[in-house]
This record gives C-alpha cells, sequence and structure tokens, in this order.
C-alpha cells in the first residue's frame, strides 16, 4: 500500500487555513447580506455579484491586515459601495439608485431571516440541480466561483457561465425569494435538503482531492443543515438531514488515515465524535417528536445504527434492512436498493445480495461504487476473476485519489 | 408578471379518447377558463389540429404540414397575469388535459421590457 503522508504545512496550508477561517465568517453574512440588497436594489443578480466582490475584497484583505472588529457591517459596506457602482454603470437601474441611497439598512438582522427565502429560490425546481447547487454556494454561503469550481473540478469560467445563466433565468421567469407556503412546503423542502446533501457528498469526494483536503464545504453543508432545522423548527425532515449529517461528520475523524479512506467495518470506533453524536441523537429525537416521518429520518436512523454498533460485527443489521425497507416507499433511488443491497449481504449472505445488486445494472452500471459493492460481493462468493474486474471498472470511474487508492489495494490483494 | 402558456399535446393519445370522453374533458377546460379569469390576460387562441400547419423556412421553400418527427404538438396557447413563477406554475398543474398521456404545459415569460434591445 502506499501512502503519501502530509508534509509538514507549509505558508500555502496556513494560508488555505487562515482561508477556511474566514470563509466561516464571511458565511455567517452572506446570504443576509444578499438578502438586504436585493430587497433595496430589486435585483438578486446586482446583490449577488456586489457580494461576492465584497467577499473577493475582504478575503485578500483580511488575510492581509487581520479580521475587522466587525466582519458583517464590513462586508456589508464594502457590498453596498460595490452595488452602487454596478448600478451608476447600468443606465436601466438609474431610477433604483437614489432609493438605495436613501434606504437605511439595518446593521443587525431583523427577525424576519433572509437566508431561508433566498435558499428556497437558489433551489426552485424551475432551475436544473447543477444550477441550484451552484447558486446555493455563491449566494447562500459566499464560496467564491474558485473554491467552487475547485470543489465540482470544473474551470472558473465554466462555474461563472453557470451561475449568471441561473441568474438570469430566476430574473427572467421571477422565481420568488420566499419560503413556500404549506401546500407546497414539504416538495420545496425537499429539493432544498437535497442540494444540502448533495453539497455534503461533493465535498467528501471532490475528485482530485485526498480525503481530508476539503473539510471545508462539509462544514458548510452542515451549518446550513443546521441554519435550516432551526429556521423550520416544525419541519421532521429538516431535523432528520441535519441529524443526518452531524452523525456523518461525527466519523468524520476516522475515516481518513493519512489521506487514505478507511472504511466502515476497519473504523477506530474511539475517534467518532462523541459531541456530535450526541447532538445528532437529539435533534433525531426532536424529529420522530414531530410524527412526520420521512427519507431523511430514515436515512439519520439508519445512521444512527452504525453509531450505536460496538463494532462493525456486533450492528444489528437486521434492524438496519427493516429501515431500509421502509426508506424504500420514500425514495425509490437506485442508489437506496445498491445501500439496502450491502446490509442485505450481511443478514442473508453475498449470494441473494449479489442478484438484487445484478438487477440494478440497468441504472447503476456507470456508477462507481455499485461496481466497487459488486467486486465485493463476487469476491466474498470466491468469483476472484469477476471480482477483479469489477474492481478495475470501479477503479476507471472514480476520480477521488484516496478512492482510488482504497481500489488498488484490494486489486493487489 | 406575464407569460405565455402553451399548450401541447400528442395527437396520437387524443385520437384515443371516446367523443363522450372527449367532450366531458373539453367541459372542465371550459370550466378551467372560466375560473381561472383572472388570471387570463387578453389574447390566445385554441389551433387547428396540426395537420393544418403551413411551415415557411429560409430560401421561400414553404412545407405543408408539421415536421412529421414532433410527436408533440401546440393545441394552443394562452397569456396569464400572475405575480410569479410559482402562481404560473400553480395554474399549469390545474389544467384538466394533463392526465392525457403525453400532455404538458409549457411556461415562458414575455418581453415586456424593450429597453434591453436598445444600444
Amino acid at each position: 500500500m502506499t501512502r503519501e503522508d502530509a508534509a509538514a504545512p507549509g505558508p500555502a496550508a496556513r494560508a488555505a487555513a487562515s482561508d477556511r477561517e474566514l470563509a466561516r465568517l464571511v458565511r455567517e453574512e452572506a446570504a443576509r447580506i444578499v438578502g438586504i440588497l436585493t430587497a433595496t436594489t430589486g435585483s438578486l443578480d446586482v446583490a449577488e455579484e456586489a457580494t461576492a466582490e465584497a467577499i473577493e475584497e475582504a478575503l485578500a484583505d483580511w488575510r492581509r491586515r487581520g479580521v475587522p472588529p466587525r466582519p458583517g457591517g464590513w462586508l456589508l459596506q464594502a457590498a453596498r459601495h460595490n452595488a452602487l457602482d454596478r448600478l451608476r454603470r447600468d443606465r436601466t437601474y438609474r431610477a433604483k439608485l437614489e432609493h438605495l441611497a436613501e434606504t437605511a439598512v439595518p446593521p443587525t438582522p431583523t427577525e424576519t431571516d433572509e437566508r431561508l427565502p433566498l435558499l428556497f429560490g437558489c433551489c426552485h425546481p424551475a432551475l436544473a440541480p447543477e444550477a441550484q447547487l451552484a447558486l446555493t454556494l455563491r449566494a447562500v454561503l459566499g464560496v467564491t466561483t474558485a473554491q467552487i469550481a475547485r470543489a465540482t473540478v470544473e474551470s472558473e469560467a465554466t462555474v461563472g457561465q453557470r451561475i449568471s445563466r441561473a441568474k438570469r433565468r430566476m430574473a427572467a421567469i421571477a422565481i420568488p425569494l420566499r419560503i413556500p407556503g404549506p401546500a407546497e412546503r414539504s416538495d420545496r423542502l425537499d429539493l432544498v435538503l437535497t442540494v444540502v446533501s448533495v453539497l455534503y457528498d461533493t465535498a467528501h469526494l471532490a475528485a482530485g482531492g485526498d480525503a481530508v483536503a476539503d473539510r471545508d464545504l462539509a462544514d458548510d453543508a452542515l451549518w446550513l443543515a443546521r441554519v435550516i432545522a432551526e429556521e423550520l423548527p416544525g419541519e421532521a425532515e429538516a431535523a432528520g438531514l441535519h441529524a443526518l449529517l452531524l452523525f456523518h461528520r461525527a466519523r468524520e475523524g476516522a475515516r481518513s488515515a493519512g489521506g487514505e479512506l478507511v472504511l466502515l467495518d476497519r473504523q477506530d470506533r474511539r475517534r467518532w465524535d462523541p459531541e456530535l453524536i450526541a447532538r445528532g441523537r437529539a435533534e433525531l429525537d426532536r424529529a420522530a417528536a414531530l410524527r412526520a416521518p420521512g427519507r431523511w429520518q430514515l436515512h439519520a436512523a439508519i445512521a444512527a445504527c452504525h453509531i450505536d454498533a460496538p463494532s462493525a460485527e456486533r450492528t444489528d443489521w437486521l434492524q438496519m434492512l427493516v429501515l431500509y425497507d421502509m426508506l424504500r416507499g420514500y425514495d425509490p433511488s437506485p442508489i437506496v436498493a445498491l445501500n439496502r443491497a450491502v446490509v442485505l449481504a450481511r443478514v442473508a449472505g453475498a449470494r441473494p445480495a449479489l442478484a438484487e445488486v445484478d438487477a440494478l445494472a440497468p441504472r447503476l452500471s456507470g456508477y462507481r461504487l455499485w461496481h466497487a459493492v459488486r467486486g465485493r460481493l463476487l469476491r466474498d462468493l470466491g468469483r476472484t476473476d469477476e471480482a477483479d474486474a469489477a474492481d478495475r471498472r470501479a477503479l476507471e470511474l472514480t476520480d477521488n485519489r484516496a478512492e482510488r487508492r482504497l481500489l488498488a489495494e484490494r486489486l493487489s490483494r | 408578471m406575464k407569460y405565455v402558456i402553451m399548450f401541447t399535446s400528442t395527437p396520437e393519445a387524443d385520437a384515443q379518447l371516446s367523443a363522450e370522453q372527449g367532450e366531458a374533458l373539453y367541459a372542465r377546460v371550459y370550466e378551467w377558463f372560466q375560473q381561472h379569469d383572472d388570471a387570463i390576460a387578453d389574447g390566445g387562441a385554441e389551433l387547428q389540429p396540426a395537420d393544418t400547419a403551413t411551415t415557411v423556412r429560409g430560401g421561400g421553400v414553404v412545407v405543408d404540414g408539421p415536421f412529421s418527427e414532433a410527436k408533440e404538438v401546440i393545441g394552443g396557447f394562452s397569456v396569464i397575469d400572475v405575480p410569479d413563477i410559482d402562481a404560473a406554475i400553480a395554474l399549469a398543474q390545474s389544467w384538466p388535459m394533463l392526465e392525457m398521456p403525453g400532455t404538458s404545459v409549457e411556461i415562458r415569460p414575455m418581453v415586456t421590457d424593450y429597453s434591453q434591445f436598445e444600444q
């Protein structure tokens, strides 16, 4: 097994650490500022561009001179200045200028939070999923285009174009920035929660990245899940996703060792974070008390089965299988069926599990984990040649370095 | 905010409807227009069947009939005036014909501010 141990952190790594700290401060304020400026300029595009510019300025300035005493005020000031500049340059907005100059901007958050209406707008069903993700990252979390490009392994130009197209579309078709009413709330909330969950997964398995390289966006996803759960305390599924990400996060420390991925059954469970686990459990209890079951709560309950087990061998696999069966009722995705097959292998053996996995071929044969799971089951059944072929295919489909090493190691044994 | 909503259907599927079913559906469509009278701005039309279409292309060539490969055809359109896309979607979702297979409603915002075309 090759191991590329991380060297002592150099200046670049130190700068990256300080940038992450600054990004956290920015994240707290970004959506609020975009919300305030959208309300005053009447244009999400202007508001978002002005805020993004202010964030770029802040990251450069704060790195040099340190974080100002009131980072939120600093950012808002810079963003307002940029918005005015933009409006001055664009004659179609000139009429709104006076209004912006006159409006006193509240220095502290008002009782109505701007973050959620903006989030629901960015995750509107009339936007393509990749546009939802990119817009949420930029407008709600204040992640820069360069940072998004690194996370999604695309060029900055591609990401930038996707964001401007999405904003143009939002304005052209009049997507409202508001929390949807009770009739559409649960469908729309599920879209928002899906984006947050995809964000967490993206951060986790950034292509070309090592297992520890991208904790930052996973932290953003967890933060966003918490904000949603706090702002919508009556929504059980919001609490469910928050619990799920807390459980994921709790296991993060044991998930990688020296840049290598460590699979669940070999993780050192003492390295799981007890505080995050406790918060996850409390959140899942709160969700259950709301008596509105759903897929995110079931995902979280399945994660809790892993957390509760003293070891991989002593996991309550049968209970987990029952939860997966329930989950299939809410979530017909083939990925859920694949994960269920992994549990089925523990309960009933590799043979029936392989039959289920093979049945998913038409929908998942382009998915790296389908081949990886198949490879493992075939190996358990002693069908080594087929197992090798499946692992090789998984390897071809994987961009993530840590995952590649894990698969390569399996092939070399 | 003004949108044009275009009603699209598949003639093949429409043809399979019995006369009674067709009439019942038509009654509901009529009711739908009455119900949403407030949102429906002036303009709009129901179109003759797709086989009456005449298509003009560049080069002055006139082609009779719609493109044969197009399975879905526009059967009519309306201009609506509603606050935002959510209201437009809600309206489109209540279109009675949607229960027919191969039927859809396309929502397109209208250009109302022509200043973007000025230099």
